[in-house]
């Protein structure tokens, strides 16, 4: 049976027929849509948001130690996060297949940097596969659970955005039945103490030489032949991309690429004229290509930065330049906070108390555009808080207005530990937890938050003011951000207590059931108004100003913000 | 052939080029489609590549390539002038959504039908979303510009009609055929 998948539909897939008992992920463009596929389409699979990746890869390993398979999803920075794990996993002992899904994200389409994951595979000795198609993606994802079981290692499988998010046809295989979980104690493999961790290196060593064995001989890494004028080596999507460029070019495509196939590499440089490798972000594989003593083209005229497509491709290898027309400058389209957001008022009431406002990731990262301009931070989850606290502690007592926003779910993520430093080195700076009750960038994603878990299970609701509380910060407040005047006195009075102090912004996000009840939009008295736009800075999309005068257009929800903020008291609901 | 889809979020693109994909296959041809998700959610441009032939290999289509533009927004139409030849056959759904510059009255929304004839002389400019409107449902401005694509396309009308009662919401089938075949008359006008 034929179907039509995006690539995380097929890796879903590709796990529910591989007889995957258990999946855990933190939500993260591109990979996010993987466990929501596998609740909705495959829910004899136990899947769950863990409050971060490292989290989702450690629940993963325990429930493979049963013998069940598990598979771990996260974004490509989501893997710095459970790196700590990853590092001493490979020298445990494997008994159900442990799979982790790296979705990287050249091109930076929502994300803080553009990695190349690839690396980790190889930092890690442990098996990288790398699909470029939605077929492959759930071909791959299947064989990664062979592979991790018969060969005793994690698998990494590592796709990007232009996998994840495109959609091509899938030919369904059959499901596999899932494991039973025994319960078996191994403690010279599971122990990672120096004298266990000392004898099982070695078996890194043997096992990263047998999947080289295996990535000579796999299908996923195949020759296919044709011109002999030019012959390219290529994985993941870019393989595609080289493929519509140069049909009439042989390839080498890796499905494989590390352990590195090297005899595979040696016998396809051997059979054509110019070796190009063709691969997007880092040079990954033509590093090893270039070790083997293999002259070869490669990023000498391809770019490092940001996604390839045929056109660039085509431009390289031919040496002409990309066939670009003239693009007529046009108005963008920035991303901005929704009419409504409850972000706006509270990053308003910040940058109005002129402190500044170290951020984090977020949809309120979007507050860093102008009018707003209310983020001057942006690092990685949960270090908004940290930053804070670090100038707080080089300014000293009585130094400058600092102040950390952090969202709810990025504050279960990687924000308490943070907060619990603050409060221990007693730190001076303001920490606004702008708590909105969901995962809203990536798509209203519950959270140890919200009390719901993915399969819709009621289940315990974080105390979030006890919680702060436990953590040692006395100073408290919960308000909401929608009483704007309120909300900046209390921001003010905040910035000027000694110690550390934490500000709860609730308001659940506007795009949820739950939400800001919206209304019908307000209006602007044109008599009243003044033009003064104090209302414009709120940089709602709600708000227009032409012929010297606020408008407000339909996509308002009435949340009243700008209709509290107007000083000719001009806007309203039924002017 | 390469299908390009362009508007803003919120305007049923993405869901119109799954349509359109399941279409294709269904009619035999190997598809592949590409867009970005993410934070053009968030009132930003979107834009969904679909492509269908024997056999497909990139998910993008190659710059010049673009044999049809659908554009549900007439800003967004002018965004991907590299996709275009002399040949693409552009339709234009007539409906504006001013962008946040414009909006502040920074700048004009530009004239993009003159940008798109220096280009191509292949523009239709059809009143889809009027049409959505009158019909009872401006959200069906999709199903509506998805019949008038279908008229430059070899799959039969049957096809087109059963696979969007297949995909689409069954209370809204009756509706949402209406909408497709008087999308289809646009091409008269």
């Amino acid at each position: 049976m034929k179907k039509i998948l995006s690539g995380n539909e097929a890796v879903a897939r590709g796990a529910w027929e591989a007889g995957v008992s258990f999946a855990s992920a933190y939500p993260g463009t591109p990979s996010t849509e993987i466990l929501e596929t596998i609740v909705k389409e495959y829910p004899d699979i136990h899947a769950e948001w863990t409050p971060n990746e490292k989290v989702a890869l450690e629940v993963a390993v325990g429930a493979s130690y049963t013998g069940a398979r598990a598979l771990a999803i996260m974004k490509h920075v989501g893997v710095n996060v459970a790196a700590d794990p990853l590092m001493t996993l490979p020298y445990t002992l494997v008994r159900g297949g442990i799979v982790l899904i790296s979705a990287d994200d050249p091109e930076l389409f929502s994300s803080q940097n553009e990695q190349d994951n690839r690396h980790y595979a190889r930092f890690a000795k442990i098996a990288l596969l790398e699909p470029s198609s939605s077929q492959e993606a759930k071909d791959f994802t299947r064989e990664a659970f062979r592979i991790s079981e018969e060969y005793g290692t994690p698998v990494m499988v590592r796709t990007t955005t232009r996998i994840s998010h495109s959609m091509g046809i899938v030919e369904l295989g059959d499901v596999q039945p899932q494991k039973a979980p025994t319960l078996e104690r191994h403690p010279a493999e599971w122990v990672m103490l120096p004298a266990n961790a000392r004898r099982r290196h070695p078996v890194i060593e043997e096992r990263v030489v047998a999947l080289r064995k295996l990535a000579e001989a796999t299908p996923m890494n195949r020759m296919v032949m044709s011109g002999t004028d030019l012959g390219i080596i290529s994985s993941g999507v870019a393989y595609q991309y080289a493929k519509e460029a140069f049909p009439e070019a042989s390839f080498l495509k890796l499905g494989m690429p590390y352990p590195f196939p090297g005899e595979l590499v040696r016998a396809f440089a051997s059979k054509v004229k110019e070796l190009w490798v063709v691969e997007e972000l880092d040079p990954f594989m033509e590093e090893m290509v270039r070790a083997l003593g293999i002259p070869c083209h490669g990023k000498d005229r391809m770019p490092l930065c940001g996604e390839l497509n045929p056109d660039i491709i085509r431009a390289a290898v031919s040496g002409e330049t990309a066939l670009k027309t003239a693009q007529p400058a046009l108005p963008g389209r920035p991303p901005s906070m929704c009419p409504g957001c409850p972000h706006r008022s509270m990053l308003y009431a910040l940058r109005r108390n002129k402190c500044f406002i170290a951020g984090d990731i977020g949809c309120y990262t979007l507050g860093f555009l102008p009018p707003l301009d209310a983020i001057d931070t942006c690092l990685c989850m949960g270090a908004g808080i940290n930053h804070a606290h670090g100038m707080s502690k080089v300014f000293g007592p009585g130094g400058q207005k600092l102040a950390a926003v952090i969202g709810d779910s990025t504050f279960y993520h990687s924000g308490i530990t943070g907060l619990l430093n603050l409060a221990y080195n007693n730190g001076a700076a303001v920490i606004v937890i702008l708590d909105n009750r969901t995962t809203a960038m990536t798509g209203a994603q519950n959270h140890p938050g919200t009390g719901v878990t993915i399969e819709g299970d009621r289940t315990t609701d974080i105390d979030l003011e006890g919680l702060v509380r436990s953590l040692g910060i006395q100073w408290v407040r919960t308000v909401n951000p929608y009483e704007v005047k309120n909300t900046r006195a209390v921001v003010k009075e905040a910035l000027e207590t000694k110690g550390p102090a934490v500000i709860i912004s609730k308001a659940p996000c506007v795009l949820l059931k739950t939400g800001f009840l919206p209304g019908k939009p307000l209006k602007v008295d044109q008599e009243t108004c003044t033009g003064c736009k104090v209302c414009i800075g709120l940089g709602c999309p709600a708000l227009e100003f032409r012929d010297e005068k606020a408008h407000i257009n339909e996509v308002c929800v009435g949340c009243n913000v700008c209709a509290e903020l107007c000083p000719a008291g001009a806007i309203g609901g039924d002017v | 052939m390469n299908v390009l889809m362009t508007g803003v979020g919120g305007q049923g693109i993405i869901l119109a080029s799954d349509v359109l994909s399941e279409i294709m296959m269904r009619y035999g041809c190997d598809v592949k489609k590409s867009e970005i998700h993410g934070m053009a959610q968030r009132g930003g441009s979107v834009m969904s590549h679909v492509r269908f032939a024997p056999q497909v290999s990139s998910p993008l289509i190659p710059y010049g390539a673009c044999d049809i533009l659908l554009s549900f927004e007439e800003l967004e139409t002018a965004r991907y002038m590299s996709y275009l030849n002399e040949n693409t056959r552009v339709i234009v759904n007539r409906f504006r959504l001013a962008p946040p510059t414009v909006m502040s009255g920074k700048e004009p929304y530009p004239d993009i039908t003159s940008i798109l004839r220096e280009k191509t002389a292949n523009v239709h400019l059809v009143d889809g979303s009027a049409l959505a409107a009158e019909l009872g449902n401006p959200r069906g401005v999709n199903v509506v510009l998805l019949g008038m694509l279908s008229t430059f396309l070899d799959p039969p009308e049957s096809l087109w009609i059963e696979t969007i009662g297949d995909m689409l919401p069954a209370r809204i089938r009756e509706a949402n055929i209406e909408a497709f075949k008087r999308g289809a008359r646009l091409r008269m006008q």
